[in-house]
């Protein structure tokens, strides 16, 4: 029987199978940040061990960082004590550190990808859920907590249960306004919070495949909001294209080199998925959540749906929502644009094409957090920041800002924010805050609208991001 | 790690569904660069008001139930990967969660930090929560050796899975980094042939 792009992946990296259906796993890349990475430092240091290699680390300060006046030193103490204990750590290890001012800066999922440090058939690891992202390249990329980091730190391998198998396949052709964040918040809201829970995920299908590398990420992303281990797409033309001639992608006869294996990595036709499941992308509408997990989500013109369990009316009493009624023409206080979900450049270009000669509504507060220095370089060249601003939206510093709330980014209690992250928990944008998930496009026209509307009533066109 | 064997307790009882980590443990009390104190801001928001008042109605603060087992709805503990999570649960006082289903990660990071996550099926969940309801005294009992969850005084009991090597670490209180070191040289003996392009 042939394989899935998961076996093939990883088998390569087994450095042992041991008793107990625990296998010792190769990782090739480790991302480190600032919040889950300091007690794991702290861990070698109590044990007397050293860091194994160095050279496969990758630090960058996202969590915790301002997004306005990056160069001035952090007010918030305990922010700063951490960044500060991040710069300290990866001095005394040696570990090469993309920290505040450096021009490789952002958050840790989108700096990996256009550096071109994420590339196909690599075993990646962070400690954050969404290292899922990189498995966009058709890499496994998944997140570990802080003991697992100490692990990798000292070994370079984490001791592992092989997780199961799914596929996810989408074909056809997506409406017009719709992207890939609604793809995903689509099959998140059919499998729940839990549907790929124990599963790797692979997507796959002709509205996959026709996706750039930016929307796939959104995809991958996402794909530990439905409880996946990870999710990951199988490398083509557009993936090499992709990484040709970035920072640190190979070139010359490496890269052919390179491309010649990436190319054997995808699921032979008789390979086995423990799960199955297809979806048509002409049935995907623009998608909202209504509640707070990001498994409740419906198209933008639905109603929320009845439910009688006692968790779901807990979920929509907080958001002071009711059931059977419709979200359009509801009025919103926040729009977010931002996080490792949607703040790369092309989710800028889209909000900006939208926006451009247009004003935000009034009451709206509207934030655009670009992923990265790089990205934020490249929209003032592109002279987004300046369409942005003169329709009333500020073009702050990289971070991961109001998509958790750790730094001064915060909802006020009880306000609704219509965001382009990927939860939508409880106080995840600030405690009492009313988190609506959605694409960039939505954001942007609902920032403009000042309410929500229907995406589809304002665009003529398909969007790729 | 602190081992574990046998466990027995009254329980909490907090039968929400779907509680993602930010619940257990926001994210802007994630700001320590040690893995002590963090039990303080369990359940957070869910446990004071916005004043750091106590919430009266919020389980965890209702004097008349107390214990070491975390008894809860299915599908805890998803979303972020933070350990903190973990460390908050067993700071708290919390030795083994007991629930329908585990998220992924948390469920990992539960077995590395000598907190049993205990797996029972949905009826056994709806008995505790429903004896619990008529007695706040009642107790469970959790055998690791053994993989049995019980009600003691009652027919109440149930066998739980958990893997054998995890099993084994939690006994003896070993945790994963211990067994890896041991494998260094077979780690570089792998290196030695891996190419990573």
């Amino acid at each position: 029987m042939g394989k899935t792009l998961f076996e093939k992946v990883w088998e390569s990296h087994i450095v042992d199978s041991v008793e107990n259906e625990q296998e010792i796993l190769y990782i090739d890349r480790h991302f480190i940040h600032e919040v889950t990475s300091p007690q794991a430092f702290e861990g070698l240091r109590r044990r007397g061990i050293e860091l194994f290699r160095k050279n496969k680390i990758v630090a960058t300060a996202d969590h915790n960082v301002p997004t306005k006046d990056q160069h001035l030193p952090i007010k918030e103490v305990l922010s700063k004590l951490q960044v500060d204990t991040l710069i300290q750590n990866c001095k005394e290890f040696g570990i090469d550190l993309y920290g505040l001012g450096h021009p490789y800066q952002g958050i840790v999922h989108v700096i990996g990808p256009e550096l071109g440090i994420t590339k196909p058939g690599m075993t990646i690891v962070c400690g954050d859920s969404h290292t899922s992202t990189h498995g966009a390249f058709g890499a496994i990329a998944f997140g570990i907590g802080t003991s697992q980091v100490e692990q990798v730190m000292a070994t370079q391998c984490l001791l592992l249960e092989r997780p199961k198998t799914m596929r996810i396949t989408i074909n056809g052709e997506l409406d017009k306004g719709v992207s890939s964040k609604d793809i995903i918040l689509y099959i998140i809201s059919k499998l729940s919070t839990a549907g790929g829970t124990g599963h790797f995920v692979e997507y796959a299908g002709s509205a996959i495949t026709s996706l750039s590398m930016e929307a796939r990420m959104t995809i991958c992303n996402m794909s530990i909001e439905m409880g996946a281990r990870g999710g990951m797409i199988a490398p083509d033309e557009t993936t090499f294209e992709y990484i040709k001639g970035r920072e640190f992608a190979p070139d010359g006869a490496a890269l052919e080199e390179a491309i010649n294996y990436w190319k054997t990595l995808y699921s032979d036709e008789d390979a086995y998925f423990d799960k199955e499941y297809t979806f048509e992308a002409e049935r995907i509408p623009p998608m909202i959540t209504y509640g707070t997990n990001p498994g409740m989500g419906i198209g933008i013109d639905e109603t929320i749906p009845e439910n009688d369990s006692e968790s779901f009316k807990k979920s929509l009493k907080y958001m002071n929502l009711e059931a059977g009624t419709y979200l359009l023409n509801k009025k919103i206080d926040n729009v977010f644009i931002g996080s490792c979900t949607n703040s790369r450049i092309e989710d800028l270009r889209i909000v900006a094409e939208y926006v451009a000669g247009k004003q935000k509504a009034d009451h709206v507060k509207a934030m655009i957090v670009p992923g990265s220095k790089q990205v934020e370089k490249q929209a003032r060249e592109e002279g987004i920041h300046q369409v942005l601003a003169d329709a009333g939206f500020e073009l702050r510093e990289p971070g991961c800002s109001a998509c958790l709330g750790m730094n001064e980014d915060k909802i006020p209690d009880g306000e609704y924010c219509v965001s382009t992250s990927n939860r939508n928990f409880e106080g995840r944008q600030g405690p009492g805050a009313r988190t609506m998930l959605v694409s960039p496009l939505t954001a942007a026209i609902i920032a403009i609208e000042g309410k929500i509307v229907d995406t589809r009533n304002y665009v003529n066109k398909v969007v790729t991001a | 790690m602190e081992k574990f064997k046998t466990l027995t307790s009254t329980v909490i009882p907090l039968a929400n569904e779907d509680i993602d980590t930010d619940q257990i443990i926001p994210a802007r009390f994630l700001k320590s660069t040690t893995r002590e104190g963090f039990g303080n801001n369990l359940f957070r928001d869910w446990r004071y008001d916005s004043q750091g008042d106590l919430k009266e109605d919020f389980i965890l603060n209702d004097p008349s139930y107390s214990g070491s087992i975390l008894v809860t709805g299915k599908n805890f503990g998803c979303g972020s990967s933070r350990e903190h999570a973990a460390w908050a649960l067993y700071d708290f006082g919390f030795r083994a969660v007991v629930s329908s289903y585990f998220a992924d990660i948390f469920k990992g990071n539960a077995l590395n930090n000598g907190l049993l996550p205990v797996q029972v099926s949905d009826a056994f969940l709806e008995t505790i929560f429903e004896l619990v309801k008529q007695d706040k005294n009642t107790t469970l009992k959790i055998e690791l050796i053994d993989q049995q969850i019980s009600i003691p005084g009652t027919n109440h009991k149930e066998k739980y899975n958990i893997n054998a090597y995890k099993k084994t670490c939690l006994l003896n209180g070993y945790d994963d980094i211990d067994y890896l070191i041991s494998k260094k040289s077979q780690i570089e003996q792998f290196e030695q042939t891996h190419k990573e392009f």
